[in-house]
């Protein structure tokens, strides 16, 4: 049970995909200009990690190694058109502030990665936990980023005035550089809480790099290096 | 012409990519430590990008006549995929020099968001075929653009003094707020020039 617990939690704490790991910077970076935005962009990706972590599981000694990864690749974007449909569907706000950046869950290497890493050594009922820890903690990044650049940028939180106009916003965290700013800074923040222990990226290298073997940057010992 | 020159300036510079539209982030922050492989990289982002959108623009056309408009996402990515894997293995073949400077890169830009960006984004912009071929284009050269830049500001990055915590990523992200904010000069550029 406790084995199970950790694996839960590994994705909220331990293994934050977005803090710890750094994987699935474009739709932080991108999606993270409202506490709602994030929120939305976070429990959508989430789904299709959840979905996709299953299904992949489940087809794991059927799925010839050779052509892993283009299998994977076609469970997921089935699991994404689904998801793009279901917004336009019932949500159709967030699908259109989302925009471009629902289809683009496809390409987002947290997903890939996890079922790379995870999902295809492991059995279902630990796959969908941890593509549930692992949705969890890439959602409550995105929150925390959006919620950080909404107080900034415009004053405001999940849509609730709190400067009452008393203050102007810093309207520049509403926009690219912000971005930028915002994430560079919460990851340093976690450097420095943790003496530098935390941010990953390094021993993670190329294991959980999807295109590893392709990639001729093994040998210099990883393009994060 | 003045259309397809304005979609081309203000996708290598307004709308750029990397700095404003956050699309192809992780080649931006990986490869481009050094200028050789961040040119090599853009080089063969530029061809992929280019070669896709010519690819899928009538690929969706077709999907739009039998009614399967929604199976963009899934047959986009198949046909990335594919279409890198042909232009490898015949690179290999045929062009061994031009292999060994930039296959290493062919393999890491299958699941680059910014090709599958580009893909749709210009057909939800509702570009003819020109239109979206040179919008192709300048995403690429606009990709290619930000790396390089950013190579020469990350090897000055590199022997300055600053704290511990900021070390490797972080210092690298504030870096490239600050080259998105000389970027957002450049709005307003394209109307300026063209008389808009």
């Amino acid at each position: 049970m406790k084995n199970k617990l950790s694996i839960l939690t590994n994705g909220f704490l331990k293994e934050n995909p977005v803090f710890v790991l750094i994987l699935g910077t474009c739709p932080t970076l991108a999606t993270s200009t409202s506490a709602i935005n994030g929120l939305g962009m976070g429990v959508s990706t989430m789904a299709v990690l959840i979905c996709a972590n299953i299904v992949i599981s489940l087809l794991k000694n059927i799925i010839p190694g050779k052509v892993r990864i283009p299998c994977y690749i076609v469970v997921i974007a089935g699991f994404v058109t689904i998801v793009q449909l279901l917004l336009q569907a019932f949500l159709p706000e967030v699908n259109e502030s989302l925009g471009l950046y629902i289809p683009l869950i496809v390409v987002n290497c947290i997903i890939l990665g996890r079922a790379e890493m995870f999902a295809s050594k492991n059995s279902v009922v630990d796959s969908a936990l941890d593509g549930i820890g692992m949705g969890i903690g890439f959602t409550f990044a995105l929150f925390v980023m959006g919620s950080i650049r909404e107080i900034l940028g415009s004053g405001t939180w999940m849509n609730m005035d709190l400067t009452g106009g008393a203050i102007d916003p810093i309207s520049i965290f509403m926009l690219a550089p912000g971005a930028f700013l915002t994430f560079g800074c919460i990851i340093a923040f976690i450097n420095w809480m943790t003496n530098g222990r935390a941010v990953k990226k390094k021993s993670f290298g190329c294991e959980g790099c999807p295109s590893a073997e392709g990639c001729g940057m093994k040998e210099e010992g990883g393009c994060s290096k | 012409m003045k259309e397809l020159a304005i979609i081309l300036m203000s996708m290598v510079l307004v709308n750029n990519y990397v700095l404003v539209q956050f699309l192809g982030i992780c080649p931006f922050l990986g490869v481009s430590k050094k200028l050789n492989s961040a040119v090599g990289m853009s080089i063969a982002v530029i061809f992929v990008m280019v070669l896709a959108t010519a690819v899928t623009y009538p690929i969706q056309m077709l999907l739009d006549m039998w009614g399967i408009g929604y199976l963009q996402t899934v047959i986009f990515i198949l046909v990335i995929a594919a279409l890198v894997q042909l232009v490898e293995v015949a690179m290999k073949k045929m062009l061994p020099a031009l292999h060994r400077s930039l296959g290493v890169y062919l393999p890491l830009i299958t699941t680059n968001c910014a090709v599958l960006g580009v893909c749709i984004q210009v057909i939800d912009n509702g570009y003819n075929y020109l239109e979206s071929i040179v919008c192709a284009a300048g995403a690429g050269l606009g990709f290619m653009l930000a790396m390089v830049l950013f190579s020469g500001v990350r090897q000055r990055i590199e022997d300055n003094d600053f704290p511990e915590a900021f070390k490797g990523i972080p210092i690298t992200l504030v870096a490239a707020s600050i080259v998105s904010m000389a970027f957002m000069g450049f709005s307003g550029v394209v109307d300026g020039i063209f008389g808009l």
